[in-house]
């Protein structure tokens, strides 16, 4: 009978998921602008899109601006398609955020197009978003992302994107 | 410019975020308009070249297919955007005002479709291009 190695603790496990998802998400100007960021259970991500005023797109309803939800299903599509590509890297230590040698971070997918729909006004409230990638190539990727706010069932958007996925340089 | 198109102006000139994002509305009349967004760090989608993030260009496109739906003149009220689609060409020149062109060309009683495209200051080749279903309110 083989020996397995032993699990690592699960402290060392969650501190490396952490900083690599906080290095991601902290390295783009816009996600900070909007104040988006993202909670994670195991590889799932959800973003999450604090409401603000400067958000607001319609100030008699009010509602959220129509680009400020589109922006944030795309950002959250990004980082769920960066995160599954990048997962083993950062599980097996070969992309280690906390070296300073692997600052430049890796290049993230470029988008191609990106098709909304708008089912509901966006309250002015937290909206939170969860992407699922339909396929992910090597040279292309298709993601699936729902938006909502109070009620998981009730969307307030949904979009499909395509992506061209960063090229390995290997 | 219209009274009509003096009221759209005054609409979007109070949407806070079109505000934040310093857009400007240099055109509108007759279900067209012109946006302009001045470049601005805390919009970096990629921190390595300085290029403007899609998701603001999104935000962009998204107002100025707003403006051309309430500048037209079949159009008595606001409206929403029912759906949006934009196709990126390319990585807008970092440091360079984006400018959106958009064009309500179909109106009916309750939709209005719309087709924009998004420059820098390469005018010949788009940034993005963006076509869209808007509600058409206000007349029931």
């Amino acid at each position: 009978m083989s020996l397995r190695a032993k699990p690592e603790p699960v402290q060392v496990v969650k501190q490396r998921r952490d900083t690599a998802l906080q290095a991601l998400a902290g390295a783009v100007p816009y996600v900070q602008y909007l104040g988006v960021h993202f909670d994670r259970r195991g590889d799932e991500l959800t973003g999450i899109l604090p409401f603000a005023e400067k958000l607001i797109g319609n100030p008699l309803l009010p509602a959220l601006h129509g680009g400020v939800t589109s922006a944030f299903l795309e950002l959250t599509s990004v980082m769920t398609l960066s995160w599954g590509y990048l997962w083993e890297d950062i599980e097996s230590g070969a992309l280690d955020f906390d070296l300073p040698e692997n600052q430049p971070l890796p290049r993230l997918p470029k988008t191609i197009s990106f098709s909304i729909d708008y089912l509901r006004s966006g309250l002015p409230r937290d909206a939170y978003a969860r992407a699922k990638v339909v396929r992910s190539g090597r040279r292309y990727a298709t993601v699936h992302v729902e938006g909502w706010q109070d009620n998981r069932d009730r969307l307030f958007a949904q979009a499909t994107g395509h992506f061209l996925m960063p090229q390995r340089r290997d | 410019m219209s009274d009509k198109a003096q009221l759209a102006r005054q609409f979007i000139e109070a949407i806070p975020h079109a505000r934040e994002l310093g857009m400007d509305l240099t055109d509108l009349d007759d279900g067209r308009a012109t946006i302009v967004m001045p470049y601005d760090e805390r919009l970096v989608g990629d921190p390595k070249t300085g290029v403007i993030h899609g998701g603001a260009v999104s935000a962009l496109m998204d107002t100025c297919c707003g403006a051309a739906v309430m500048a037209h003149p079949a159009n008595a009220g606001g409206t929403a955007t029912i759906d949006l689609r934009i196709d990126y060409m390319r990585a807008a020149k970092p440091g360079d005002a984006i400018t959106t062109k958009a064009h309500c060309y179909h109106i009916t009683r309750s939709v209005a479709f719309v087709r924009a495209t998004a420059t820098d200051a390469d005018e010949e080749n788009p940034v993005a291009t963006a076509t869209g279903t808007f509600t058409v309110e206000g007349r029931r």
